[in-house]
């Protein structure tokens, strides 16, 4: 298993956590409103031929948090130069709920050094009539319930009680999703219109029983990116695919990521 | 001592059994456990009973601003205010507050105070707040710009009041190209601002600075937590230069008089049970949004709840007289009660809710009579 190797890297006067794992073509995966509270065999498993970057996006977890930085637009530029500094000049591009609104930001901007665009249980757009979970109103407790399908995984979970140190991070994530997602409710009604400009490959990874983004929204996105390859619904699973079906969505992803190489 | 009769103007019919089903009173209680047939006729009997304070002698009227909850049927104070003004001669009227930072142009608030201000000649007190974590979700406002949306509107309403327009307005949230009130407000250079709080430390700081030495009233706490905000707000006064004046500490809180304590106690026991465990029922996700006060301030709070969870939840009417957050009692121990709390602080105006949780209108008035005839001239002297 190939080492994870951590670094801060400065861009644009911020500080931020990068963690990275294996060689070759870069992976930037952009993570999810709750930050990167541990590291995942999803990411391990992703880098057998790959290098994956997980970035801590500023305001979340060890990464500052610049005032400057308000909203999901400013950090999809910040991303930009985060990625012109890196010298990332082909990458495969993930992202995971908040991170997949956020990807979406980064493509419709410049798509110029994308190899490939994985949009997993995606917030940013919305179907009408059909509002995401409210994940501010719910309790901690509540929270973790309604994100995993799987009722002894999430039992699991909240039998791990965090350290001061690891609720200080958590609160300080929730703050900065609050910043960027309340309102409107994790939206940029104005994305949209523009997903005709990421012309990549593209994949929609979604679990059937999200109950903060329902599986329509993941329709919509197939009918939205203009090179929509596949649609991996994964059943019996909740908000994190990548977490809860592990075994389902490595496979799937790294299928797409090959063929979207070539 | 300035004495204002304030209301929160609650639902007092609603169903505590359905409501105890839901997540709390505010924001997801259905509204379909409200009224109108009824909830007119609260309407007339809290407007009432407010007025009829002017006759017993207090020098204020207050109202506040809360939405979509049976808390407090006022999520248009001014409206009421409105009303008010035309049912009373002289006394004043304190709107306590509107909530700046949940407006989308807060130069509407501006407006609404100066036309109250030109209605009653002059009988306004403008109450500025941020509005409790409940309001964040009930409007949809980002509580994460909360305190930058309170300080920029705030200074887009005084100026617009202050300075000859038309000029522009510029800040982070709020751009307008033309502020030119029509009407002007009646006071000079405005009506009075006072600025109700749970006692942050930001709203502290800010509100004694010498720019604005703005009122500073601490609702709904323990003597405890009263005495310690508004020796706070001396001891920054202190380190600013300058020593507060008894005019600008005030204290807001339910208070209930009869002829004995014991018969206080079982008149208002079962009103200010279902104020604080019914009617203000909410939970820390409401209370407390991420980013509507500092990190630090967010953290003690879920610490102090935390706490609060391994004892008991209900807040008894015993607790609440105990700690001093609830004056009832005797007209001699309510007196002291307040004369305590004068020689602890030196504050100067008291907010005295007479009405709350289902305490009905009769126990009201007879409390309002004997706290005008027992209590007040004693604070007069």
């Amino acid at each position: 298993m190939p080492a994870q190797r951590t670094s801060d890297v400065r861009i644009d006067g911020v500080a931020i956590k990068l963690h990275r794992v294996g060689q070759g073509v870069p992976i930037l995966f952009l993570h999810g409103a709750n930050g990167l509270p541990q590291w995942l065999p999803f990411f391990d498993a992703l880098a057998d031929g790959y290098e994956v970057l997980v970035p801590e996006h500023p305001g979340f977890g060890g990464s500052d948090d610049p005032p400057w930085i308000r909203n999901v637009g400013d950090l999809a530029l910040f991303y930009l130069d985060f990625a012109e500094e890196l010298g990332l000049t082909r990458f495969h591009l993930i992202g995971h709920s908040l991170g997949g609104w956020l990807a979406a930001e980064i493509a419709v901007r410049d798509r110029a050094r994308l190899l490939s665009f994985t949009a997993m249980s995606a917030a940013g757009i919305r179907v009408p009539d059909l509002p995401s979970g409210d994940l501010f109103i719910w309790g901690p407790e509540e929270t973790v319930r309604n994100v995993y399908y799987d009722q002894a995984l999430a039992e699991r979970m909240l039998a791990v009680k965090p350290t001061e140190e690891q609720m200080d991070i958590l609160l300080k994530n929730r703050f900065t999703a609050t910043k960027f997602g309340w309102q409107p409710r994790w939206l940029n009604p104005d994305l949209e219109k523009w997903l005709h400009r990421i012309k990549v490959p593209a994949q929609v990874v979604w679990g059937r029983e999200d109950k903060i983004f329902p599986w329509q929204y993941a329709e919509l996105w197939m009918k939205r990116l203009p090179d929509a390859r596949r649609l991996v619904m994964v059943e019996h699973c909740g908000h994190a695919p990548h977490v809860e079906k592990a075994d389902e969505v490595i496979p799937a992803v790294r299928a797409f990521l090959k063929e979207a190489s070539r | 001592m300035k004495l204002l009769s304030f209301h929160l103007m609650p639902y007092r019919h609603l169903d505590f059994e359905a409501a105890a089903k839901h997540r709390s009173a505010w924001v997801v209680l259905p509204n379909e456990l409200y009224d109108p047939v009824k909830g007119a006729e609260e309407y007339e009997r809290h407007i009432d009973l407010l007025v009829y304070s002017e006759k017993l002698g207090f020098d204020g009227l207050g109202v506040n601003e809360h939405h979509q909850t049976a808390y407090g049927m006022m999520p248009a104070p001014n409206l009421i205010a409105s009303a008010l003004i035309q049912r009373t001669k002289s006394i004043k009227i304190a709107v306590l507050g509107r909530a700046l930072p949940i407006v989308n142009n807060p130069i509407y608030i501006a407006e609404e105070y100066a036309m109250l201000d030109n209605l009653s000649k002059g009988r306004i007190i403008a109450g500025f707040v941020r509005g409790i974590g409940a309001e964040y979700h009930s409007s949809g406002v980002n509580p994460y710009f909360s305190h930058e949306r309170f300080h920029e509107a705030h200074d887009l309403i005084v100026r617009a009041w202050k300075e000859p327009g038309p000029w522009s307005f510029e800040s982070e949230n709020f751009n307008i190209r033309y502020v030119n009130l029509w009407p002007r407000p009646y006071q000079k250079p405005h009506p009075p601002i006072w600025i109700p709080s749970q006692g942050s430390s930001e709203t502290v700081a800010w509100a004694s600075h010498p720019d604005r030495k703005y009122p500073f009233l601490v609702t709904f706490s323990s003597e405890e937590l009263v005495t310690r905000y508004l020796t706070t707000y001396r001891e920054k006064a202190r380190e600013y230069g300058y020593e507060a004046a008894g005019g600008q500490l005030g204290w807001a809180a339910p208070i209930y008089v009869a002829e004995t304590d014991d018969r206080a106690k079982e008149e208002a026991g079962r009103g200010i049970e279902t104020l604080f465990n019914n009617y203000l029922r909410m939970t820390s996700e409401m209370l407390i949004p991420p980013g509507y006060t500092s990190l630090q301030s967010t953290k003690n709070f879920f610490r102090m709840r935390q706490n609060m969870a391994t004892r008991s939840a209900f807040m008894s009417a015993d607790q609440l007289i105990g700690n001093g957050t609830a004056v009832i009692g005797s007209p001699r121990t309510v007196r002291a009660a307040i004369e305590r709390m004068r020689e602890k602080t030196g504050f100067d105006i008291l907010i005295g809710m007479f009405q709350f949780g289902v305490l009905t209108d009769e126990l009201a008035r007879r409390s309002l009579d004997l706290f005008a005839a027992e209590v007040m001239p004693h604070l007069r002297k």
